[in-house]
């Protein structure tokens, strides 16, 4: 049974097909792609997954579940995590204060009136371990906003990752990073258990190939490509929307 | 040192509040206990407007419609007071109230978040103004007799005494309120303020932590206007007018919104012009005007933050 499943996903936004008849299945432990040109309804599919947007039509199945108009926060709970396009983190709190609110979103901790935050030594060790590995810890006191913009989409993608949700959406991960700090990305996500299944929007073609075994074109809200790097590189109509000739509207 | 700087600053202002009455006459008491019930009041906003990002101009709902429950409770059904039903009367009045303004307001951010509480607890003024039965109408409830705690040795006819009693209500309100903004409830509000959308992309149903956060809000409201309505021993439409609502958000504003303690030096700067100021020149409103406008221009972030940082300069050096 494919782990997540989306039929005939429509979103209208007035006379805008944002997203148009997409349907696709994603297995356990696959990392599937999307790529597409900009307006290509990619950031509408993930908003339409993790549920920031109800569809106009269609229906999406996750862990055996027809998910298609739970809330966002229900969807979380059942194993979709999601980092955002444009860096979406708490600016004005500290580093490791972003980060124990990712991990402090079981339903005790959350509403516990009267303990002090810091009284939670499992999360504070939790918090330390992730930090060091992403060498954030020595940052964990300075509040978001003075952050480089790289460390702040490291942050971004830490704060995901350390919910252990095995559903990930990843949008633009590597955008606005330098080519090192995309390659670092890059075998980062490649040594990712396969217990993980991830979706991925990228524009840059190689990224996309390095980590995905398949590779879903939209082009206009559609579907225009769907398979693995080589196939879809191979696609004509692929290969007339990269290089810019032949643009017409579906 | 350094760290304890904040114990022996709370001690030392505990110590001058306890010792205060010994020093001056009972109207500077009243003004003090008035102070008092005024701080609570605008740091219970503060969770709301500081901590949680969303400026309300509607909890006068709270700490009036908690100040009509206790007078009529106190003056029509009692013929005196029963404190032992009138505390928990006052605390339920405000959640039931928030309870279901939030359901309705909660929905929405910004001005239309504040528009919509302002028309609702205009509404409740208007209930309060119009069903003489009940509230007095324009007139009020007078007659509100205060706590007997005459089995303590205390008699709150006494202003000094009045004065302890709200202190220790000041003293509480201030501790609880310091916890659940400590806490990890407290971390989502800021999580919240900061960005609702990566709140629930982390699982947070932020709703319901908004609305847990408004009704607590409300609840120490309440309370205040509990004991605003002993300390006047009157409750009047005013109580729930937009006038009060703006009081308190000029007291959190001022004094320095998300710093919960700043709103009570807000408190006292504001009572203070308005009840001394207004002595020597019916234009009051005009200095605390020019007062809010420097303040805004030149410390934005309020008079809390200021004295934070010129201490901090001064425990450096």
């Amino acid at each position: 049974m494919p782990l997540l499943s989306v039929q005939n996903l429509s979103k209208h936004f007035g006379g805008l097909h944002a997203v148009e008849d997409v349907s696709f299945n994603v297995e356990p432990g696959e990392r599937l792609a999307i790529i597409g040109p900009n307006g290509a309804g990619k950031t509408t599919l993930f908003e339409l997954l993790s549920g920031t947007l109800l569809p106009s039509r269609g229906r999406i199945h996750a862990f055996g579940k027809e998910i298609t108009t739970w809330a966002a926060h229900r969807r979380v709970s059942l194993g979709i995590g999601r980092t955002f396009q444009i860096t979406n983190l708490f600016f004005n709190l500290t580093v490791l204060d972003n980060l124990l609110l990712a991990l402090g979103t079981e339903g005790a901790v959350r509403f516990d009136l009267l303990r002090p935050m810091s009284s939670y030594h499992r999360l504070y060790e939790k918090g330390r371990e992730i930090l060091n590995r992403w060498n954030l810890w020595e940052r964990r006191n300075v509040p978001v906003r003075s952050l480089s913009y790289g460390e702040q989409r490291l942050l971004e993608i830490t704060l995901t990752l350390s919910q252990d949700r095995p559903l990930l959406l990843l949008d633009e991960p590597t955008c606005g990073l330098s080519p090192d700090e995309a390659k670092n990305f890059v075998s980062m996500i490649r040594s990712f258990p396969r217990d993980i299944t991830i979706l991925l929007i990228d524009h840059d073609m190689d990224v996309v190939s390095e980590i995905a075994e398949r590779i879903m074109v939209l082009h206009f809200g559609r579907v225009m490509a769907l398979g693995p790097p080589e196939e879809v590189r191979r696609n004509p109509r692929v290969q007339e929307i990269y290089t810019g000739r032949g643009y017409e509207p579906a | 040192m350094r760290r304890h700087l904040p114990f022996v600053g709370i001690a030392f202002l505990l110590v001058s509040l306890i010792a205060c009455p010994l020093f001056v006459d009972a109207y500077y008491t009243g003004l003090l206990t008035l102070i008092l019930i005024f701080a609570v009041f605008a740091m219970s906003l503060d969770i709301l407007q500081g901590f949680m990002g969303l400026p309300s101009l509607g909890h006068a709902a709270f700490w009036g419609t908690s100040a009509y429950v206790v007078a009529i409770l106190n003056v029509k059904i009692f013929k005196g007071c029963h404190f032992g039903v009138e505390l928990p009367a006052a605390i339920l009045a405000a959640a039931l109230v928030a309870a279901v303004l939030g359901l309705i307001v909660l929905r929405s951010r910004g001005t239309y978040f504040m528009m919509i509480l302002v028309a609702s607890s205009m509404m409740l003024w208007g209930i309060a103004f119009k069903w003489r039965s009940l509230t007095g109408g324009d007139d009020g409830l007078p007659g509100v007799s205060r706590p007997d705690l005459g089995f303590l040795g205390l008699d709150l006819g006494k202003t000094t005494h009045y004065y302890y009693f709200v202190l220790l209500f000041f003293a509480l309100s201030a501790l609880l309120m310091y916890l659940v903004v400590r806490s990890p409830f407290g971390r989502t509000l800021l999580g919240i303020r900061e960005s609702e959308t990566r709140m629930a992309a982390l699982g947070y149903h932020v709703w319901l932590q908004k609305y847990v956060a408004f009704i607590v809000s409300a609840v120490f409201a309440g309370l205040a206007g509990m004991f605003m309505a002993y300390y006047n021993g009157y409750v009047s439409p005013s109580e729930l007018h937009l006038v009060t609502s703006a009081e308190a958000l000029i007291m959190v504003t001022l004094g320095g919104a998300g710093t919960l303690f700043g709103p009570a030096i807000g408190a006292v700067v504001i009572i203070l012009i308005k009840n001394i100021v207004s002595a020597y020149t019916e234009h009051w409103m005009i200095i605390l005007g020019v007062i809010y406008m420097v303040t805004v221009m030149l410390a934005p972030e309020g008079v809390y933050s200021l004295l934070e940082r010129s201490l901090r300069k001064g425990a450096k050096t």
